[in-house]
């Protein structure tokens, strides 16, 4: 406070004339809002290039953006139900191709699988045909434990055989049923890992539900 | 990644895969690395939708996984590729500068397939030629397969990672997920198939499958092939050094830089600081055909390109004529500068220019001397440097007298950091082009019933020139649209080839910068 010289008189610190005001001027207004949204530019910016060559990409690009709308690879939101079911939709909707990825390159959880589609009875009558019956968390935890000890073979002789199974028949594109449960009881055993209370033939996330069935079986809700 | 990239990774997403794919992929962007049930949790997406979309950016080389401990599947996304997705159109037009309209549709299957099999690629492309040749002439497989091969040749195209084949049946569980490897040498290998057969065309498609005899039915490859995009960044670098120096010098040096440049094409990898390095006597017998310049010519050219301040092309040795190298970095940062001068001067006028490239040039000055030495009055100097220093083209170096760095007591040095400086200008790039898309959108969205209107009536007019119609019934069906409408689809039509446009030009400075930022790092 002893360099305080002169109460409330403000002393620069630095060099003013260094900054470009002369001692005792006027200083600019302080701003005291915001710089403008859109401010005008004195220089205003180049044209854009011209020539074949840009023209062309200029058409491939809207082109492409067009195609791509068209491929298989463009997923589209599923639309919520509309109150009048409008008669050009009919007409307006693109036909896409299918497209399967190859589930070799792919991580095994990636295959989609059709959970819970049909109803515990047929599940159970496959079950018993594996000889493995899967419907509650305790008997998989055992029966993890048995397969454990017998050693991973095994199991993996299984798993190989139903992946090849599924694997071919992704190939030829067909859907089969032994497919699907083959692949939900493979999805089970995983899905027990995790300790839930919920029943195996519960619905297990509330969003599938009804959401894309195709086949329209009404779920057996308990 | 900033959030400028990641606002322009999910309009590009969106635009390319849909409102899904985009959700999946900026979130995977957002938070690095997960495993499928997080990402499913955190977005709120069915597991079914999640599992679809990671399955297209895998397939796009948008997102890659890796096997963790307890068999636990991680995904993450590579920012980069995403926006390489902007460069799409540029990467076929070049294809179709050097290998014509088959390269061309190569390339562009590959692209909006990510990856494919050779087979799959020749088939489709045929289809397409045949589509647009005259009738009754068709496509045949094997000159598309030719020009595959000339692709891989060149590394254009090159092998994905597969699977490893193990032949002896392994003991333990199948993995998670396979484990994809690729040999370096094998990256380039075509499978040595003949593929026989030609084009189809869509409408007669069933008396063609008739028409082949089973026997000829082509075999099908496994292995898949993707678009190999450093050899295209390769290519475009090369071709902006060679513009450049034309434009610096001449058509001939120009035309010796490309030549050089050919030489080192395969030789040299991608990211090395300069070329191998090339004797005058090769490069003389490698001259284009057409250029007949003396050796002694030669050797001239090759001393002023060497002694150019610029050094894009140095000596590195006297043997066989002398030996000469192209250095790609210090062609790489004096592109990048240019950009940054070339900004300068168009944002804040030519005077501001001069005093960047003064301070360019001294690396450190203070601001007496900026007014002395670009010859600028004081107080407009001032207000230059200034400005600039606020848009971050400058930055001030402090350097204290004393060891309280007093102000009053301190100098303070302009200097131009070029690397933070092209960083800030591929950020602005970056929010450029968002803007751009966003501004696209919004047009379209403004103008979507009009545009569905004249794609109707487009569709019926066609329909009835089809079916052989007077041309009264032509006009009265053009009539629909009036004149004011025509005249806002006009606008708009020339509104979104405007932004088109200049999302393409905004591009190409994004791929200068990035190219300089990446080789500066690798250095460091």
């Amino acid at each position: 406070m002893a360099g305080n010289k002169g109460r409330g008189r403000a002393a620069y610190t630095f060099n003013i004339e260094a900054v470009g005001f002369s001692k005792g001027e006027k200083l600019p207004d302080v701003v005291l809002k915001p710089p403008p949204l859109f401010p005008d530019t004195d220089y205003k910016p180049v044209p854009l290039k011209t020539g074949e060559g840009e023209e062309y990409m200029l058409a491939l690009k809207q082109e492409l953006r067009e195609t791509m709308k068209r491929m298989p690879y463009f997923i589209e939101t599923p639309e919520e139900r509309q109150d009048i079911e409008r008669y050009s939709k009919r007409y307006m909707k693109v036909y896409k191709e299918e497209w399967i990825p190859d589930w070799r390159r792919l991580p095994r959880e990636m295959m989609p699988r059709n959970k819970c589609k049909k109803g515990p009875k047929p599940k159970k009558a496959k079950d018993a045909g594996k000889g493995t019956p899967l419907t509650n968390t305790e008997d998989v935890l055992k029966k993890m434990e048995e397969l454990e000890k017998r050693g991973d073979g095994e199991k993996s002789d299984e798993e190989n055989e139903e992946k090849e199974g599924s694997k071919e028949k992704s190939k030829e594109g067909d859907d089969d049923d032994d497919d699907d449960a083959a692949e939900q009881e493979e999805y089970d055993e995983e899905e027990q890992e995790e300790e839930n209370d919920y029943i195996n033939s519960y619905f297990e996330d509330g969003d599938d539900f009804g959401a894309d069935s195709d086949d329209n079986m009404d779920e057996a809700t308990y | 990644m900033t959030q400028a990239e990641i606002k322009l990774c999910s309009l590009l997403l969106q635009e390319h895969f849909g409102e899904i794919v985009e959700k999946i992929g900026v979130h995977l962007i957002r938070t690095g690395s997960q495993p499928l049930r997080v990402i499913a949790h955190d977005t709120g997406t069915s597991l079914d939708q999640v599992k679809k979309a990671l399955c297209v950016l895998v397939q796009h080389n948008l997102v890659s996984y890796q096997v963790h401990k307890r068999g636990v599947v991680e995904y993450e996304a590579q920012c980069s590729r995403v926006l390489r997705m902007l460069r799409y159109p540029r990467y076929i037009y070049t294809t179709k500068t050097l290998y014509s309209d088959t390269g061309e549709l190569i390339v562009e299957e590959l692209l909006l397939n990510g990856k494919l099999t050779m087979s799959a690629v020749v088939k489709k492309v045929a289809d397409r030629l045949t589509e647009t040749m005259e009738d009754g002439k068709t496509m045949d497989y094997a000159e598309v397969s030719n020009t595959f091969v000339r692709l891989a040749d060149t590394h254009f195209v090159q092998r994905c990672p597969s699977v490893p084949t193990t032949e002896n049946s392994d003991p333990g569980p199948p993995p998670p997920a396979p484990t994809l490897v690729i040999n370096e040498k094998d990256m380039y290998l075509v499978p040595k198939l003949s593929l026989i057969g030609k084009g189809k065309r869509r409408r007669s498609s069933d008396e063609d499958a008739a028409g082949e005899p089973k026997a000829k039915r082509p075999k099908y490859t496994t292995d898949n092939k993707e678009a190999n995009l450093d050899r295209f960044h390769q290519h475009f670098r090369d071709q902006a050094i060679v513009s450049a120096v034309a434009n610096r010098m001449d058509q001939t040096s120009s035309e010796i830089v490309r030549t050089m440049l050919r030489m080192s094409e395969i030789t040299t990898s991608s990211s090395a600081p300069f070329t191998q390095p090339l004797s005058s006597n090769e490069i003389f017998r490698s001259l284009p055909v057409g250029y007949n310049i003396s050796k002694q010519v030669l050797d001239q050219y090759l001393t002023l390109l060497a002694d150019d301040p610029l050094e894009f092309v140095g000596k590195s040795g006297d043997s066989g004529g002398g030996m000469y190298v192209i250095n790609l970095h210090k062609a790489l940062a004096s592109l990048a500068t240019a950009t940054l001068e070339s900004v300068v001067q168009e944002r804040f006028g030519s005077r501001c220019a001069r005093i960047f490239r003064l301070v360019l040039q001294k690396k450190h000055i203070e601001q007496k001397q900026v007014e002395d030495f670009a010859m600028i009055p004081a107080k407009e100097a001032k207000d230059m440097l200034y400005k600039m220093l606020s848009e971050n083209f400058m930055s001030l170096q402090e350097i204290p007298k004393t060891p309280d760095h007093a102000p009053s007591r301190t100098f303070y040095l302009y200097t131009v950091n070029i690397l933070s400086a092209a960083r800030m200008l591929l950020h602005r790039c970056y929010k450029s082009i968002a803007n751009l898309i966003e501004r696209r959108q919004f047009e379209t969205k403004e103008n979507k019933r009009l545009l569905e209107k004249s794609q109707r009536v487009e569709a019926i007019i066609a329909s009835m020139q089809a079916t052989g119609a007077e041309e009264a019934q032509l006009q009265e069906i053009e009539e629909m649209i009036t004149a004011p409408e025509r005249q806002q689809l006009e606008t708009l039509k020339r509104n979104v080839n405007k932004l088109d446009a200049s999302e393409i030009q905004v591009d190409e400075t994004i791929f200068l910068l990035e190219s300089y930022i990446e080789c500066t790092m690798k250095r460091q």
